[in-house]
Formats: structure tokens, C-alpha cells, sequence
């Protein structure tokens, strides 16, 4: 056996373990639901699969409940990525700039990520509660509402209260992320930039951002595709409620197949949201591609 | 002016980021009537351990810590044992293919949990792993296998290539190189590398929920979300909150200790890939 045939071996040999265990995670689940998909599996059938085609699609395709919650889905995920990107990218303009106890300062930025998000799904509940919250207290004492606000029982109110808790605990990522880019930005283009007449909006506007761009776009697509299934922080917060206006397609696919036993439409469900994460996430990498290569031309 | 603007700035940040954390701290020692207090009790004139001593003493609170921590412990271990040689592989050895394994990986880091926790239902069944560690360190060690590749194969690209030919030449194998040379050498990485797994896996949430349902079973962060009082008018805020601290505490101190190595291993996860 040649050298270069034992080195293949080796290669394949350290390779499989996490290959095969990657697949049976990640692959099978996936394939099973595609397959599970063209049958009909609940307690009409008594749990038994009954092949039933495409009828699983053709019903979700009129499932108001299904619309809703991907409506909702995508309003939050936009929504949240939108507020994260702005504030992380301002946090980290703050985190990248010399002063006293930035290292303390950088340990606190990077806290709420770190932090159990089903448990910080709870903190903010307590937070937004509608008798004892402390946001209440605060509104009520700097006189800008009446009485107190039913935060988590009102459809928008829940979203927002949702959406603030999200930006709260993910931020820290993008943050983390922006900062290295900023740090990677050499300083010589900027003091350069300054001695033909720059302001420092034109700086941020004709370098930082174009420089940051493939770290915003890869932030971007990990908080996207993270967002898109969340599924603690709002179980734990509103379980879905009130009537349905915080129920994302992972909150519906969950009690489609724990609470109605639903299972053939349940697969028809995860099959439906891998396809739009994985377009999704085709396209964004694309344009990562095209803005990683147009900076290399540059 | 300049100066004014940053330290305002700062003070945002510290107290957006801190805020909610110390309000839950605030909270959990604060006695049920200050924390139903209306308007709201910033400066509690006394204060209780009540909470945390009835989460210990009501629940089996040790048993949720003892579980997250051996799922937690044994599969990050489990993920820096795959993932070390996996990582080696695909960043010096390099066989037909690596570049499309790579994009799998990394296509994988994004795959929800509620994508998955279905398909793996059924198997935990038909195996009869429910309400068994196995249930979740496999599927723990699987979603940290994608980070853990790409952060190790990133360090071993840095390392010096000179090394590797040195140890051949003294009659070193591919597996005794990289256990007895390149692995001491990385163990920064795999530090960095394990803390990221150790959070992940102590901070999972649907997949504790659906494949552990005894009680004495249950995770940290499940076991919080599940506390419950006698009737829904009489929710235990007190030692939701101090639930709360516990469960977060871990982390905390990981935080404070490994601050560098935590913003380390995630910008080369994400970026590098």
C-alpha cells in the first residue's frame, strides 16, 4: 500500500465517526420527514401511516393556522434580525473604541448570549407581567400610561414583548461578530480617508460598512436562520398566546405532533420549513459569495 | 464632548446587558410580599434565602444540576473527541470530497432543533432511550460536532506544518501525531472549542423538554420553565427567579473567566467557515 493510499485511509478512518453521527442526527430525522410527509399518521388512523400522497400539502396549503403562524414567523424574524443588526453594529462601534475597563465591559456585552434562553425567556415574562412587571412600574411612574398594560395577553403587545426579549438575549452575537470585523479594518485607511477631508460619517459610510459587509451578511444569516426556529423563548414566554399571535411555525409544528398527534402533518410541516431555510439560506450565501469577491477585487 | 458621548454610550450597554439579569437577582431575594408589591419595591428593606431553600428543599434541584451537568460535561467531551481528528482531517489531510463535506457542515450549524427533535422521537422510542442520558448526550454531542470542526480545523491551519513533517520523519503515525504532538499543542483551542459546547449543551431546551419527561430526569432549564404553583392564581415567582439564578450562575462564572476565549471560538466559527 502506497503512502498516499494509507494517508486516504487514515483520513477516512478520522472522518467517520462524526460523519456518520452527523448523518444520523441530522439526515435521518430530515429524510424520515420527507418520507412520513406522503402519508396520513394521526389518531384518525388510529396512529397508523395510511399513504395518502400529497394530501398533507394540499391541506396545509389552506391551513389558515399554518399562514398565520408563518406570517408571524417571518414578521418576527425580519423584525429582530433588522433591531439586531442595527444595535449590534452600534454596540460594537462602542466596544471597539479605547477606554478605561473595556475588557469588563466587553465580558458584560457578551452575558445575555451565554445566558439559558428558556430561562431568560422566564426573567422577561416576570419583566412584562402585567400587575408586578417592572416595565409597568416604570410607565406608570414616569405618568405615560394609566394603569397597567396587559403585556403578554394582548396579540401585538406579546409580539413586541417577544421581540424585545430576542433582541435583548442575541444581540451580543452579532455584536461579537461585528467587532472582530472592525478590529480586522486597518487604521492607516482611516486616518488616511481623515487627511482628505473625510468626516467621520463619510469614514463609517465608505469604509467601515463596506469592509464589515461579508461580516454583516454572515451575522445575518446565522441570527435569520436561528430566529426562524425559535421556539424556547417563546414557549416559555407566551406559549403561542395570546390566541395564536406569537405562534411561530416551530411553536405549531411542536404541538402538531406532542399535543394532536398529528404526525404525518407534522412531517409535512418540518419538510415545508427545512425547503424555505435551506432557500433562504442558499441565497443569502450567495450574496456572501458575491460581496466576498467584489471586496477581493477591490 | 466626545468623552461625554462614549461614556454615555457605555453606561448603555452595561445597563441594557445587565438590567433584566439583576432585576431576576433582585427578585429571587426579595420575601412574596415585596415581590406582589404594587407600585414595585426597588429597595427591599429586608431580604430572604427563602427562595433558593425551597427550590432545594420542595424540588430535586440538585438532580435537574447534576443532570445538565453530565450531559452537558460528557458530550462536549464526546464532541472534542470526534471532532479533533474530523477537524485534522479536513484541515491537513484532505481527501476527495472535503469541500463538499465542509459546505454539509456547515449548512448543518443552521438546522433548527424543532427540525429535528421529531425524527429523533421516533427513534428514542423504538430504542426505549426516553428518559435516558443517551437521549440527549447523542443528540448534544451531533449539534456541537458542526462548531467544533470548524473551530479546531481553523487552529490546526495556523499550526506549523514543519512540526508534522518532523514527527514523520521520526517515524510518528498520522493517529500517534496528532494525539501525542498536535493535540497538546492545541489545547487552548479545545478549551476554547469546549466552553462553546459546554453553554450550548447546558442551554438546550426542545429536545430536554420531549425526551426527558420523569422528573428526576429533567435539565436545568426545563425544570425552571415547568415550576409551577398549587393553582394557576398562585405562580412561585420568587423561585421562578431564583431557578432562574441557579440555572445561570454556571455560565456566569464561565463568562467571567473565559471572556477571550468565548469571542475567540465563535468569530472563527462563524467567520472562518
Amino acid at each position: 500500500m502506497t503512502i498516499r493510499n494509507r494517508e486516504q485511509r487514515t483520513a477516512w478512518l478520522f472522518l467517520l465517526p462524526a460523519l456518520l453521527l452527523l448523518l444520523f442526527v441530522f439526515g435521518y430525522p430530515i429524510a424520515r420527514a420527507f418520507w412520513l410527509s406522503l402519508f396520513t399518521q394521526n389518531l384518525g388512523t388510529k396512529l397508523q401511516p395510511v399513504f395518502s400522497g400529497v394530501d398533507n400539502y394540499i391541506r396545509m396549503a389552506g391551513d389558515g393556522r399554518f399562514w398565520q403562524s408563518f406570517w408571524t414567523t417571518i414578521g418576527l424574524t425580519v423584525t429582530t434580525v433588522s433591531l439586531e443588526l442595527l444595535l449590534g453594529l452600534s454596540i460594537a462601534l462602542v466596544l471597539n473604541q479605547r477606554f478605561f475597563g473595556r475588557g469588563v465591559v466587553r465580558t458584560i456585552a457578551i452575558l445575555p448570549w451565554a445566558l439559558p434562553t428558556a430561562l431568560i425567556g422566564l426573567a422577561w415574562a416576570w419583566i412584562f407581567h402585567d400587575q408586578f412587571g417592572v416595565v409597568n412600574d416604570i410607565l406608570l411612574r414616569l405618568g405615560l400610561i394609566r394603569t397597567g398594560i396587559n403585556w403578554l395577553g394582548e396579540p401585538t403587545l406579546a409580539l413586541i414583548a417577544v421581540i424585545f426579549a430576542d433582541v435583548w438575549k442575541t444581540t451580543p452575537f452579532v455584536s461579537i461578530l461585528l467587532l472582530a470585523g472592525l478590529q480586522s479594518i486597518s487604521p492607516d485607511l482611516y486616518e488616511a480617508h481623515v487627511i482628505d477631508g473625510a468626516t467621520p460619517w463619510q469614514s463609517f459610510y465608505q469604509i467601515t460598512l463596506p469592509l464589515l459587509m461579508p461580516q454583516i451578511l454572515i451575522a445575518m444569516l446565522f441570527r435569520f436562520a436561528q430566529t426562524f426556529g425559535v421556539f424556547d423563548l417563546i414557549m416559555v414566554m407566551t406559549g403561542g398566546g395570546p390566541g395564536g399571535a406569537t405562534e411561530v411555525v416551530s411553536l405549531y409544528i411542536y404541538s402538531t405532533v406532542m399535543r394532536y398527534l398529528d404526525f404525518g402533518y407534522g412531517a409535512a410541516l418540518v419538510v415545508v420549513t427545512f425547503l424555505l431555510l435551506i432557500t433562504s439560506v442558499a441565497i443569502a450565501s450567495f450574496l456572501l459569495q458575491k460581496s466576498r469577491t467584489s471586496l477581493g477585487s477591490s | 464632548m466626545k468623552n461625554i458621548l462614549l461614556w454615555g454610550a457605555i453606561a448603555f450597554v452595561v445597563a441594557f446587558c445587565l438590567a433584566p439579569v439583576m432585576w431576576q437577582i433582585l427578585t429571587s431575594f426579595k420575601f412574596n410580599q415585596d415581590i406582589a408589591a404594587v407600585p414595585t419595591v426597588y429597595f427591599p428593606t429586608r431580604i430572604t434565602l427563602n427562595h433558593y431553600i425551597e427550590l432545594f428543599n420542595r424540588r430535586p434541584f440538585w438532580n435537574y444540576i447534576l443532570n445538565s451537568a453530565f450531559v452537558s460535561i460528557v458530550s462536549t467531551a464526546l464532541s472534542l473527541a470526534l471532532g479533533a481528528p474530523a477537524a485534522y482531517t479536513l484541515a491537513r489531510l484532505r481527501p476527495r470530497g472535503s469541500r463538499l463535506i465542509l459546505a454539509g457542515i456547515l449548512m448543518v450549524t443552521l438546522f433548527p432543533g424543532i427540525l429535528l427533535f421529531f425524527g429523533l422521537l421516533e427513534i428514542i422510542q423504538r430504542l426505549h432511550l426516553g428518559n435516558n442520558y443517551l437521549a440527549l448526550i447523542i443528540p448534544y454531542t451531533a449539534i456541537n460536532l458542526p462548531l467544533t470542526i470548524l473551530v479546531l480545523r481553523s487552529f490546526f491551519e495556523q499550526l506549523p506544518k514543519d512540526l508534522e513533517d518532523a514527527a514523520r520523519v521520526d517515524g510518528y503515525n498520522t493517529l500517534q501525531m496528532l494525539l501525542q504532538i498536535l493535540l497538546p499543542m492545541t489545547i487552548p483551542a479545545l478549551v476554547t472549542t469546549g466552553i462553546l459546547t459546554f453553554i450550548f449543551a447546558w442551554n438546550e431546551f426542545i429536545f430536554a423538554l420531549t425526551f426527558m419527561t420523569r422528573e428526576d430526569m429533567k435539565t436545568i432549564p426545563v425544570a425552571a420553565a415547568q415550576l409551577g404553583g398549587a393553582s394557576v392564581f398562585e405562580i412561585p415567582y420568587g423561585s421562578i427567579a431564583a431557578a432562574t439564578i441557579v440555572g445561570t450562575l454556571p455560565l456566569v462564572l464561565l463568562v467571567l473567566f473565559f471572556q477571550r476565549k468565548i469571542i475567540q471560538g465563535l468569530t472563527a466559527g462563524a467567520v472562518k467557515g
